[in-house]
């Protein structure tokens, strides 16, 4: 049994904890299990695990990226921008995820040609990224958006348009890491840059296709943000990457890398959206959520630490 | 019969430090050729130069008779020169297939498709090469994380003879590892020469090398000044040639 137990993977156990939580949720106050409030959170949830399924990617070859929440709010702002001033949805879309794309591969390019490490290179991007949202709005949100834009996130397809959307990037991502040669390079990179390099294969492309998904995810993130709020701010996407990092280490990512899956960070992404949501239905002090949330991620990688310890003594 | 490798007067400085003066070597395909020498006396570098990590100065080498000018690591193994390392050899996180395949995947399509990595035929593969070196990994073990350093030098080892090696170059395999491991790597470096393999196999233990070894050569300050039969030669007498003491008294 208890061999057992330690064999399921971590999923399994976050995925138990949240669903006491909904359950508990549900007991405690009559607001939870009501319609508006599940597709609130299911299109809450879709962008968080839209970023965090990136940002899982650069974990699982031992990088991190920190710039994401900071490329949210400047793809958000750089489209928003684009559609008020006319531009066809589909093209605005098109450019911000270009945009996204060269975020990407100069964050590779500093890790990976540069040798800078991940750490500061997205530190940097953050303070970059959003000082660029700022300029680009004027400091101001960017307002009067055609009503086009919101379709999609307002929209449902039986379930939200979003949540199709987080599916649709899941699917695309595990097919990536789980069935392709490049995914296993990205694990492999994680386990053992050296070995990888070792073998004949060519880390700084992994290091590219790591950060330029990331990147990528995080405007497409943007970009939904843009369609649900209807306006974008600079000042939105505050933190996220520390939600999105949490997410994918709850979801058993390790950041000594070498781990982590899709679903793990969806499932990360669940969670800490339905804490968020329980404080508020709760009406904890959202101060007091902020606390709770980063005693949360202290203690998820205390204990990624702790089976790292385990592993290598044993 | 052409020797799987010649290196004949290889010359290597770095800055004003001569690390080969003139190393000979001749190895023959199904043999354990050991390198020995004291600290510095230059094994590591002449490895490093079959293995494509260093390029000399001078001096020519060949490859079942055909000129080997590598250029990077990448190209020795594409020539099919295998280097088992100590340690830094396998990716923690994947299994052991996976390690084996590393670079190397069998790649199939859905539909005529989307391509997708053949784990099935990996893990057939695996299992009957592990079976085949006589290895006591478990092949569904998940991940190589928890092997111990014998075993993941076995895995190490069953990639060079699945992948066809022609030599495989074995530095210090033994260094990190207990006794009973250690006598598992002289079988495996045993197993590598009967499959027709080029072993270079380098050592500190004279014991073990007399044990493992069809010949050994003997390096020192960057020359090879002694080569001999395993049989044929003694702890002591390999000790004079790698002190130098037996050149002192030549030049007596």
């Amino acid at each position: 049994m208890r061999s057992l137990l330690r064999r399921l993977p971590i999923e399994t156990y976050v995925i138990s904890f949240t669903v006491a939580l909904w359950i508990a949720l549900s007991l405690a106050t009559p607001n939870f299990l009501t319609e508006s409030n599940i597709s609130n959170m299911m299109r809450q949830t879709s962008i968080a695990a839209i970023v965090a399924i990136g940002v899982m990617c650069t974990i699982v070859i031992a990088g991190i990226d920190l710039s994401v929440g900071s490329v949210v709010a400047f793809c958000g702002v750089l489209f928003a921008q684009m559609c008020a001033h006319g531009l066809a949805l589909p093209l605005a879309a098109l450019i911000t995820l270009a945009a996204g794309l060269l975020v990407g591969a100069t964050n590779a390019f500093a890790i990976g040609r540069l040798g800078i490490p991940a750490f500061i290179v997205t530190l940097a991007g953050l303070q970059v990224y959003r000082g660029l949202a700022l300029l680009l709005s004027g400091g101001m949100t960017v307002g009067g958006l055609p009503p086009s834009v919101k379709d999609f996130a307002r929209g449902t397809t039986i379930l939200p348009n979003l949540f199709w959307a987080m599916l649709a990037v899941g699917v695309a991502v595990h097919y990536l890491l789980r069935y392709t040669r490049t995914g296993r390079y990205l694990y492999a990179m994680g386990s053992n840059a050296e070995a990888t390099r070792r073998q004949g294969i060519n880390t700084f492309r992994i290091t590219m296709v790591a950060y330029v998904l990331s990147s990528s995810l995080a405007a497409l993130a943007g970009i939904l943000l843009v369609s649900r709020l209807s306006i974008a701010s600079p000042s939105m996407a505050n933190a996220y990457e520390l939600q999105a990092i949490a997410a994918a280490v709850v979801g058993g990512a390790s950041l000594f890398g070498g781990r982590g899956t899709v679903l793990g960070a969806v499932v990360g992404a669940v969670l800490f959206t339905t804490m968020s949501n329980a404080a508020v239905l709760l009406s904890v002090d959202p101060f007091w959520e902020m606390v709770l949330e980063g005693l949360l991620i202290a203690l998820v990688v205390y204990l990624d630490n702790l089976q790292k310890r385990r592993q290598s003594g044993g | 019969m052409t020797p799987v490798l010649r290196v004949s007067d290889l010359r290597k400085s770095f800055g004003p430090v001569e690390a080969l003066r003139g190393a000979d070597l001749e190895l023959h395909a199904g043999e354990v050729l050991a390198v020995v020498g004291d600290n510095g006396a230059g094994k590591s570098t002449l490895i490093k130069h079959i293995a494509g990590v260093y390029q000399p100065d001078s001096g020519e080498m060949l490859l079942a008779g055909e000129k080997l000018a590598l250029r990077s690591p990448r190209e020795a193994r594409a020539r099919g020169i295998e280097t088992v390392y100590q340690d830094l050899a396998l990716a923690d996180d994947l299994s052991i297939g996976a390690n084996i395949f590393l670079g190397r995947e069998p790649v199939r399509r859905f539909l005529g498709l989307l391509p997708y990595v053949d784990d099935r035929t990996i893990r057939r593969e695996t299992a009957a090469l592990l079976q085949r070196i006589r290895s006591v990994i478990p092949a569904e073990a998940r991940t190589v994380a928890r092997l111990s350093g014998g075993q993941r030098q076995a895995v190490a080892i069953a990639r060079a003879i699945y992948w066809q090696a022609k030599v495989v170059l074995m530095d210090e395999p033994t260094a990190a590892l207990a006794v009973m491991e250690r006598e598992r790597v002289i079988e495996h470096a045993r197993e590598l020469a009967s499959h027709g393999v080029g072993v270079i196999y380098i050592g500190h233990n004279l014991t073990e090398i007399l044990k493992v070894a069809d010949r050994i050569a003997v390096m020192f300050r960057g020359r090879t000044v002694h080569v001999t039969a395993a049989g044929d030669t003694t702890q002591e007498t390999l000790i004079k040639y790698m002190t130098g003491y037996s050149e002192t008294e030549k030049a007596a």
